[in-house]
């Protein structure tokens, strides 16, 4: 839509190809001060590379930039940070062992009041009394003396929000700056944002998160497949709109629930003790069980047991106390306790895990697409050689039917997005047709339609009559999705609801007190 | 006891000087993210450079041989052979983006390679008996000591009674400590050995930093190999016998946490231990001599195991030692 006021930052015609990867094609984008624009698209749609074109990462192969009307070319980050652009990456670009006094002066090359400085004797303390004056004016609270490595995520960004303002910038991007907040934590950073606003500053904001869409900006734009779709004023739009248009179809926003059939024990956990290297409790006297044909939902606050459950079930964490029993069809119980994967693997038992680390302890970064396939299989076979067919065609048919974008099959998985790496780990995880499938944040980081590939995925499983063991952090998510909810609460059993009957506030309740009111 | 001090400190200082130098260098080069263990090599290649660098102008100058001039020449030659060697890494690492390691390894097999086909080349055309070079005037000029040393006796001998470049390389360690700590240069070269992405995204110029400090390392490292030639060894050249000094050196960089004030002083505690075996009395027994050379690297991993277990974060590696940074890769 024409607007008479020149923008602040006005993109014509981009286009970045990565070899024969084309990232962003002829894209036009126009940001206006004192506006937030939503940057929205799924994962692998150019949303990043396309502002880190601005602050100077990734040079455009094609395309002009302009800065108040005036073309500019920004070929690094100290061009970006000339122009009065600012980004905050999702990754945090600090270093570790430097206060955030030494952060924030990184790179500059004059004092606060704006005099040229040489590469001499390091001033720390005037600057870390402007920084103090920033915090004040926007309501921060960074010591500038901490190091980066005593911090929380949310101070970490904070720390990159303050860099950005003390070097002037009044265009802020900022990439997933929610992804690792806490939701009082992500209203704070609004609040700082639309301060910003009213400061007359331009702000673009990536997120796949619709509601906080909605909440930030003025106006939404949106990429699909490194393509620009069009922009929308957001207050004029609706969620089913935005994903409509970010996905190319209609995409129906709620998630089925099968009916559980043919429902059997499967899996039975009795009274699972289990303690972390230091000596903490980490699960307390656990029991459940998990049947056949169903999602069993487990909620909880983070670090309250999730991790060690998964990981004791499938033989990855040693046990103190308590039992894990797998049930055959036949009503026969083998117990898990004491087994290593592998051997858990070799009597029958097939469990699925995708790790919350998905490239830590899921997949190798360095290896392709059939490699990663390969870290299930390689032990089948009698040849000393090892079959590599197999798994080349399992990426393949992973790669389809899950539409996983990537260049081909040998392509290290390092280079393909979160979204699509999580879909080759849950690919990979389900083709071995579990029996019990154990997920953990499946969906972290995923845009909407991957999100709701993985849900699909899931209930197909259930179907398959696999007992679906579900680590969910979206309480809403967990209620749509689980036939059961399991709350934990500082590792013990704090309740076992219906996913169809429970309310929101009722598991919020039992996830912070053991037994909670609701049902005590 | 002080007998023995007063003769075996005054050898541990200069066995301690090219460790120290090797230290300091290498210490350079991880602080920029560079695990350059091609620095044993690059001192070989130096220590070889100057003796060219003295070897010619001796023979050229005769009897008019200068003293300045006798300094200046094999250092600069050091400096010209080291910086080749430095230009050669960065190269290769930084510009190529070849793996640190098989590079650094590859350059101490080909610095020794060459320091030993110069080496023997210079022996022949000299037709010496003896298998090594005596560059007697210019191991003489380095030598220089401090006029009042002789008369302070004792203190004299064990503190003043050096060669000008065992201060210098003293004061070198101590310009460096401060440079990375305190200056503004050095906190962005800290930065890039850190996080080169987050020090790309701060404007700051990359391979600059790992050019300039990597050169900068290699040249400082080399004057170790020259110093070891010219003042510990008092001019003799021979092939190998440098020895595994180079190594020490990087255990060094360990050892003084990337520290080179620290590195000074633990230097001659290295220097001290690795000479200790020829000041013990151990008769023919070759085998106690070899535990005794042993030391040093016991005192390198008793102090790798002090420093994980306290698992510091100010005291580990930098981050981004080792690793290639391309500021499009993903």
């Amino acid at each position: 839509m024409p607007e008479s006021r020149t923008p602040a930052v006005s993109m014509r015609n981009i286009t970045k190809t990565f070899g024969d990867v084309v990232a962003n094609h002829k894209v036009d984008l126009d940001i206006h001060r004192g506006e937030v624009l939503s940057l929205l698209g799924e994962n692998g749609s150019g949303k990043t590379t396309l502002m880190n074109m601005l602050a100077g990462i990734y040079y455009p192969d094609e395309g002009e930039i302009f800065i108040d009307g005036n073309p500019v070319q920004i070929s690094s980050p100290k061009d970006a940070f000339d122009h009065g652009i600012g980004m905050i990456h999702q990754h945090f670009k600090l270093v570790n062992v430097f206060t955030a006094a030494e952060n924030i002066v990184l790179g500059m090359d004059e004092d606060v009041d704006g005099k040229h400085v040489g590469k001499g004797k390091l001033d720390i303390a005037s600057p870390s009394k402007r920084i103090r004056e920033i915090c004040d004016m926007y309501g921060f609270d960074v010591n500038p003396d901490q190091k980066v490595y005593d911090m929380s995520v949310s101070q970490k960004q904070t720390v990159e929000i303050v860099k950005v303002l003390y070097r002037g910038a009044d265009i802020l991007i900022l990439d997933e700056p929610t992804a690792v907040l806490t939701p009082q934590e992500t209203e704070k950073l609004f609040n700082v944002l639309r301060n910003m606003r009213e400061d007359g500053k331009a702000i673009i904001i990536i997120t796949h998160k619709l509601h906080e869409v909605e909440a930030i900006s003025d106006k939404v734009a949106i990429l699909r497949k490194g393509e620009f779709i069009g922009e929308l004023i957001t207050k004029d739009t609706n969620a089913q709109e935005m994903t409509n248009m970010m996905v190319g179809r209609e995409v129906k926003l709620n998630i089925n629930r099968p009916e559980p059939k043919n429902v059997k024990p499967r899996l039975e956990v009795s009274g699972l003790t289990v303690r972390s290297s230091d000596g903490l409790l980490k699960l307390d006297d656990v029991s459940f069980t998990a049947n056949t044909g169903e999602v069993l939902g487990i909620a909880g606050i983070s670090g309250c047991g999730q991790k060690e459950l998964l990981e004791a079930i499938s033989g990855l964490q040693e046990i103190e106390k308590g039992d894990i029993f797998y049930i055959e069809d036949d009503g026969s119980k083998t117990s898990l306790i004491g087994v290593n994967p592998v051997e858990i693997e070799n009597k029958g038992v097939a469990l699925s895990f995708v790790p919350e680390d998905r490239l830590g302890m899921g997949l190798v970064a360095n290896m392709d697409l059939s490699d990663n396939m390969m870290l299930r299989s390689f032990r089948h076979g009698k040849s000393i050689f090892t079959n590599r067919k197999t798994p080349k065609n399992l990426a393949q048919k992973v790669v389809n039917d899950l539409e996983v974008v990537t260049l081909g099959v040998s392509t290290p998985v390092r280079r393909l997005s979160g979204g699509n790496v999580q879909k080759v780990l849950v690919g990979r995880e389900i083709e071995r047709a579990p029996s019990v499938l154990l997920t953990a944040y499946a969906v972290r980081g995923l845009d909407i339609n991957a999100s709701y590939t993985i849900y699909d995925l899931i209930n197909q499983q259930k179907e398959r009559g696999v007992a679906v063991i579900f680590v969910g952090e979206d309480l809403d998510v967990l209620l749509e999705l689980s036939d059961r909810i399991l709350v934990l609460c500082g590792g013990k059993v704090s309740g076992i609801v219906d996913g169809r009957t429970a309310d929101k506030n009722g598991v919020g309740l039992l996830m912070t007190q053991v037994g909670g009111e609701a049902v005590g | 006891m002080l007998s023995f001090l007063v003769t075996f400190l005054p050898r541990a200082v200069v066995q301690s000087i090219p460790l120290l130098l090797g230290c300091i260098g290498e210490t350079l080069n991880e602080k920029s993210g560079s695990l350059n263990l091609g620095i044993p090599g690059v001192m070989y290649v130096g220590g070889i450079s100057g003796v060219i660098g003295a070897f010619l102008y001796e023979q050229s100058a005769g009897e008019n041989f200068n003293s300045v001039l006798g300094v200046i020449i094999p250092l600069v030659s050091c400096l010209i052979g080291s910086l080749l060697m430095g230009l050669l890494f960065c190269f290769l690492t930084v510009t190529l983006r070849a793996n640190q390691n098989v590079t650094g390894l590859a350059m101490t097999t080909f610095g020794v390679g060459v320091g030993n086909f110069f080496g023997g080349s210079i022996i022949k055309l000299t037709g010496s008996e003896v298998p090594s070079i005596a560059l007697a005037a210019t191991s003489k000029a380095f030598k220089a000591k401090l006029p009042f040393a002789e008369s302070m006796g004792s203190v004299g001998e064990v503190l003043f009674s050096y060669s000008f470049m065992t201060y210098v390389a003293i004061i070198i360690a101590l310009i460096t400590a401060y440079m990375l700590k305190k200056t503004r240069v050095g906190l962005e070269l800290r930065a890039v050995g850190e996080n080169p992405a987050t020090a790309d995204a701060a404007g700051i110029n990359i391979n600059r930093y790992k050019y300039t400090w990597i050169c900068i390392g290699c040249m400082i490292a080399g004057i170790g190999g020259i110093y070891y030639v010219l003042d510990y060894a008092s001019g003799v050249w021979s092939n190998d016998a440098f020895g595994d000094r180079g190594w020490l050196a990087i255990a060094l960089v360990i050892f003084s946490i990337w520290r080179p004030n620290w590195a000074a002083l633990e230097a001659l505690l290295f220097g001290g231990l690795y000479i200790l075996y020829l000041y013990i009395p151990t008769g023919m027994d070759f085998a106690v001599k070899e535990l005794y050379k042993m030391l040093p690297y016991l005192a390198t991993i008793l102090m790798l195991i002090a420093i994980s277990l306290r698992n510091k974060h100010e005291n580990q590696p930098p981050e981004g030692l080792g690793l290639p940074y391309f500021r499009e890769d993903r």
